[in-house]
């Protein structure tokens, strides 16, 4: 009985003083940190995903704090919303930005783009694209190995099964730009957002002239300059036998995307076209073949769709 | 009890099937195709306009910084054009397209066969004319060789080293040319020994050169200060490192060069080289290239002109086998498959090797079974089964610390791992981006 009210009593006395001495010691040591970087911190979406360019949403927030203006800060992910609360925590005012959405220049999928040889070596587009030009003609095209796919914080890109080709969820890319950085071709670039999150690019990075490029893709850009011709907004150039489409001026009237020959400019999330029974038989087919895009599209969401509808059968099964 | 070096090492089957067979002369053929980045170091500037006649051996790219190296024309006739064409990675690169009329070589040329042993040049004039003659390590690494003979100020070299080992298996092209071109090669050698003012040199032959070994010992007696030290057959003895440490026992530091050690390393290939450029003032437009593989109906070895497409070269050997499953430039070890047979040979071009589908083909990739093989084999001590997942995580800085810059990417870790991963590729990666660190480090 002594022994057990002793020891209680030496390691209760022991305990206190302890206590008492770590008090005073973290006292003195103690390191003033801002309360606002915690508040930034706790609205911050956490992702960690290096978008804004800082090591992590922590070190943006001590940033954001330490900075006398917002002008130069940016989280991707949370967008203008966010920086609003952020600077009314703060009490400094926020530039507005537009937001943005990472867009995959390249249509080459098997069936446009063919196979010339086989790469067996590490699966990452990095290893190969440093070993040799890909496994098509395409110097410039999609390897499809996916380092977009892994670098990706959000599970915003998938590699489509039948196109071998990314794919970007609209929904989920906050076009924090790690695809952008990631991919060794530079196919993936952060475009303007546009409401119900429609585009219009050129879908294709060849700089090769337009006979060899054709050659190795058929949906490959040629630079023959009729989008050029066509479009009234002066949106489109050409360099490098390749059209670009510069976002900041084109206003999704789709004219570019009928005339293209190739079908190198794609437009995504558009309402099907009405055909006009009173045009010609060529701008027919071009229409024609416009619905399938935009049927693809809808068949894609549709199978979505059906898959989330069997993983709730599967799960009122079990 | 033959010479070798310690660390590491794997036996890959030697396959050396074009031994036999001398060099014979490659036809010319109709246009070459000469890219202006054959070397290690800046691409040269172009100063020929489309048009153009040029003699062969005639310059038509100079070299455009100290490390880089002239380029002259392999052949006599019009610039066709000067355009991005393929190169072996497949990817589109600057060179100089010459259509071919005649033979007609530039004056100053000797081109007659007799030997010119005495050698009348200062160690300066050594240097430049190899300089001016564009001549590269013709090993494969394509290292400009009169970079490697100037010695920075404070350092000396006391033994020169001269790789005839040809450890990868199937090429035989300097075999063939320590068997055909001795004397040549040891005045070339005795040419670089007064450049670098070096009384001794040895002359490194793997042991499954018999008589290559024989013929030099016999024919070097002639020659003051050359030795030949036959060594045991091992993967990657052609290493400089690995050289090094077989002949003279010395190790070269982690991050030096073999002139921190007192020595100079050069390719059998280079010696040849530098003897044409400096005693017969013959500029680097070709050279000797095994066309081997195991279906191939004629392998052999040729005297090609820079810029001939290889599939003039398989034409030669008898077309290309059906059952080609890869097109291999350089050999099965550390050789890179290219893509197109319209791509040029150049100068770092030492064979070419057409694998059979059935042996082309790499394993499916399983887990790391922790077996330690690729630890077992690294000629540098280093652990490729840990460098991999560095890289592939990207975690740069254990990368580092790991010496992943260490690696002479001689494959031995991908040729002996059971699970068939893909290690040098990883590894390549992770040298590739460690490097940029540093270099943005130093900046």
């Amino acid at each position: 009985m002594e022994v057990i009210v002793f020891s209680v009593i030496a390691i209760g006395v022991l305990g206190i003083v302890s206590a008492i001495i770590l008090y005073f010691v973290a006292q003195k040591f103690k390191v003033y940190e801002d309360p606002r970087i915690d508040e930034v911190t706790e609205i911050l979406p956490s992702a960690n995903c290096g978008g804004c360019g800082y090591a992590g949403c922590r070190n943006f927030a001590e940033s954001c704090v330490k900075a006398e203006s917002l002008d130069n800060f940016n989280c991707p992910v949370g967008g203008n919303d966010l920086m609003k609360k952020i600077s009314a925590i703060l009490g400094k005012d926020a530039a507005e930005r537009e937001p943005k959405i990472a867009v995959v220049r390249c249509s080459g999928s098997p069936e446009h783009r063919k196979r010339t040889n086989k790469y067996d070596g590490a699966v990452s587009c990095t290893i190969a694209s440093a070993l040799y030009s890909g496994e098509t003609d395409c110097s410039y095209g999609c390897h499809g190995f996916g380092d977009c796919v892994t670098v990706c914080k959000f599970d915003a890109i998938y590699i489509d099964e039948q196109t071998k080709l990314p794919v970007i969820a609209d929904e989920k890319c906050t076009a924090c730009g790690a695809c952008v950085t990631a991919c060794p071709k530079a196919i993936i670039e952060l475009r303007k957002k546009y409401p119900k999150d429609r585009k219009i690019f050129v879908s294709c990075v060849n700089k090769d002239k337009g006979g060899i490029s054709k050659k190795a893709c058929a949906v490959s850009c040629t630079g023959c300059t009729a989008c050029v011709k066509e479009c009234k907004f002066d949106a489109i150039k050409i360099e490098n036998f390749l059209a670009y489409i510069n976002f900041e001026k084109c206003t999704l009237c789709r004219k570019c995307v009928e005339v293209c020959p190739t079908k190198a400019i794609n437009e995504i999330n558009f309402a099907p076209r009405k055909i006009k029974a009173e045009l010609g038989e060529k701008q027919e087919k071009i229409t024609k073949d416009d619905l399938k895009v935009s049927e693809k599209v809808e068949i894609k969401k549709s199978s979505e769709t059906d898959n989330i509808q069997e993983d709730k059968k599967k799960e009122t099964d079990n | 009890m033959f010479k070798t070096f310690k660390k590491g090492g794997v036996h890959p089957p030697e396959n050396k099937i074009s031994a036999e067979k001398k060099i014979e002369t490659l036809q010319i053929p109709a246009v070459v195709t000469i890219p202006i980045s054959q070397h290690l170091g800046a691409p040269a500037g172009v100063i020929v306009k489309k048009g153009d006649k040029v003699k062969t051996g005639q310059i038509i790219a100079k070299s455009s910084g100290y490390i880089s190296a002239n380029i002259h024309s392999s052949v006599s006739g019009t610039i066709l054009k000067i355009d991005e064409t393929l190169d072996s990675t497949g990817y589109k690169k600057l060179a100089i397209a010459i259509t071919v009329e005649g033979d007609e070589w530039e004056t100053t040329i000797d081109r007659s066969t007799d030997l010119k042993k005495e050698i009348k040049y200062s160690s300066d004039e050594i240097i430049k004319k190899i300089e001016e003659s564009g001549v590269v390590g013709l090993g494969g690494a394509t290292f400009p060789s009169h970079v490697k003979i100037s010695i920075p100020k404070g350092k000396k070299a006391d033994i020169l080293i001269i790789n005839g080992v040809e450890c990868e298996p199937y090429l035989t092209s300097d075999h063939r040319l320590m068997l055909e071109k001795a004397d040549e090669m040891l005045i070339g050698i005795q040419i670089i020994m007064k450049a670098l003012d070096v009384k001794r040199a040895v002359i490194g032959i793997e042991n499954n050169k018999p008589d290559a070994i024989e013929h030099l010992t016999k024919v070097s007696k002639n020659y003051q200060g050359i030795e030949i030290c036959p060594l045991k057959v091992k993967y990657p003895q052609g290493g400089e490192k690995q050289l090094i440490k077989a002949i003279i026992n010395r190790e070269v530091p982690s991050g030096k060069l073999p002139i921190d050690v007192g020595t100079v390393v050069h390719n059998v290939g280079t010696v040849f080289a530098v003897y044409e450029a400096v005693q017969k003032n013959k500029p680097l437009i070709e050279r000797v290239v095994t066309i081997t593989g195991k279906s191939v109906k004629n392998p052999s070895n040729y005297w090609v002109r820079i810029g001939t497409p290889i599939s003039a070269l398989i034409e030669a050997a008898g077309g290309l086998p059906e059952d080609t499953g890869k097109i291999i430039n350089g050999g099965p070890m550390m050789g890179k498959t290219v893509t197109s047979t319209e791509v040029p040979v150049t100068k770092g071009t030492s064979g070419i090797l057409l694998v059979p589908q059935q042996e082309s083909e790499r394993g499916e990739i399983q887990n790391c079974i922790r077996c330690a093989k690729c630890v077992f084999v690294c000629p540098m001590g280093l652990e490729p089964y840990l460098l991999m997942p560095y890289a592939e995580k990207q975690l740069w800085d254990e990368a580092e610390k790991s010496k992943i810059l260490d690696c002479i990417e001689c494959g031995s870790c991908s040729y002996t791992c059971p699970s068939f991963r893909p290690l040098l590729d990883y590894i390549r990666l992770g040298k590739s981006n460690v490097g940029k660190i540093i270099r943005s480090r130093n900046k």
